[in-house]
């Protein structure tokens, strides 16, 4: 057979060729079809690492009882007690470390999430004690007078 | 050589170096199934119990870095009014990032909608993220292989290697992907992976104060979340898709899409 016929042929195999190596180069090793099957687990396999070691921010009431075990306590015995720690505090990071103190949220937003009367029959919602926050003492903050870690209203 | 032979022997050639060694293996479901018996992570929301206080989604916003500014988020929390007449109205403010402490309805373009009280026959709140499908439409678009399903049944997103295409976020019929705006790939729930893979919980989770939001493991018996989803009349969303969703709902009403 003739020249011709043979020369689209090589550079077809060099194509093809240069692609392998370009693959072998740029793929990692462990890139390829994983548990899920090649439709749903084609993926690099250290990326599911990667992952697990995002850092969490959010340690939970645990990690504030090993030093803060008085605010725990006092929080556990109150109607508050199924609130975290973090919601209101902020997320610990690597508290005491980094950063040093946490900026607690007092604001008269952060209590309305919950204590905004909204009519919402069929949630949970109905059973929390609200206010209008438009017409609730607008001029003080709600930690003015109610205690966060014990709202007794009797405590008052 | 012929020119019978030599056409004969390119299309073998060519047929032969088309189909890539991975198309030929052969998945059985029973044996995915079968090599994975522990561990398969599911959610449980119980509607009756979310008060739309919305702290889920400011923990999931703090935990994975999303910025709190950005209109995007990992979960939100949808609020629904049912009137007595039939009609449903429901919102959802900024995801819910700071609760619904409001009674105005936020209709959009037709500004907002205060309802009576005494109009109103029903209205809760239901918090919605990633159902982490058991067939996923998105990866199944993603061109790169940069999506994915572990073997614990958790999407994932390979940032090193998603390109940005977005077909993903076109892809999943629930709209809970999104771009990320500092990180340039698509962001989605990765129901806390770091979190729930050393044993601990999922943030929105630590944070809801009423146990509306549980995650758990289907394969255990005991697990509350696999009694629940086992025991008691639980609903999954847009279940005409066939995505077979892990995201399990109590009290799930035909007005939830």
């Amino acid at each position: 057979m003739k020249g011709h016929v043979w020369r689209p042929l090589f550079v077809v195999i060099a194509l093809v060729v240069f692609i392998l190596l370009f693959r072998a180069v740029y793929v990692p090793d462990d890139f390829g079809v994983q548990d899920r099957g090649y439709t749903f687990g084609f993926h690099r396999l250290s990326n599911e690492d990667e992952w697990k070691e995002y850092p969490a921010k959010y340690k939970g009431t645990e990690y504030c009882n090993e030093c803060h075990d008085d605010k725990v306590e006092e929080v556990s015995i109150s109607s508050h007690e199924m609130i975290n720690c973090e919601n209101c505090h902020g997320a610990a990071f690597d508290h005491p470390d980094d950063p040093e103190t946490l900026t607690i949220n007092r604001s008269r937003d952060l209590c309305i999430r919950c204590h905004s009367a909204l009519y919402m029959p069929s949630s949970g919602r109905n059973d929390i004690p609200g206010i209008d926050p438009a017409e609730h003492n607008t001029e003080y903050e709600c930690a003015d007078c109610h205690n966060p870690h014990n709202p007794s209203l009797e405590e008052m | 050589m012929k020119r019978r032979d030599f056409m004969k022997n390119a299309l073998v050639f060519v047929s032969g170096a088309s189909i890539s060694a991975s198309a030929l293996e052969f998945i059985d479901p029973k044996k995915v199934l079968a090599d994975n018996p522990d561990l398969r992570w599911a959610f449980l929301v119980d509607t009756h119990k979310c008060v739309g206080c919305g702290f889920c989604v400011k923990a999931c916003k703090t935990e994975n870095d999303i910025p709190m500014g950005a209109n995007v988020t990992r979960t939100w929390v949808e609020r629904y009014v049912t009137k007595k007449d039939g009609k449903t109205v429901s919102d959802s403010p900024k995801g819910a990032l700071n609760g619904f402490t409001n009674k105005k309805i936020d209709q959009n373009h037709s500004g907002m909608l205060e309802v009576p009280d005494e109009d109103i026959a029903q209205a809760f709140f239901v918090p919605k993220l990633c159902n982490h499908c058991e067939i996923p439409a998105c990866v199944q678009v993603c061109p790169v292989g940069a999506t994915y399903s572990t073997k614990d049944g958790v999407v994932l997103v390979d940032r090193k290697w998603c390109i940005g295409c977005g077909y993903c976020i076109m892809g999943c019929p629930y709209g809970v992907r999104f771009f990320h705006p500092t990180e340039h790939v698509a962001d989605k729930c990765t129901f806390c992976y770091h979190r729930i893979s050393k044993g601990g919980n999922t943030a929105c989770a630590q944070a809801c104060p009423f146990e509306a939001r549980r995650i758990g493991n289907l394969r255990d018996p005991n697990d509350p979340v696999a009694k629940a989803v086992l025991n008691q009349r639980v609903g999954i969303l847009r279940d005409e898709y066939g995505t077979k969703p892990q995201v399990y709902y109590l009290g799930l009403n035909k007005e939830v899409h």
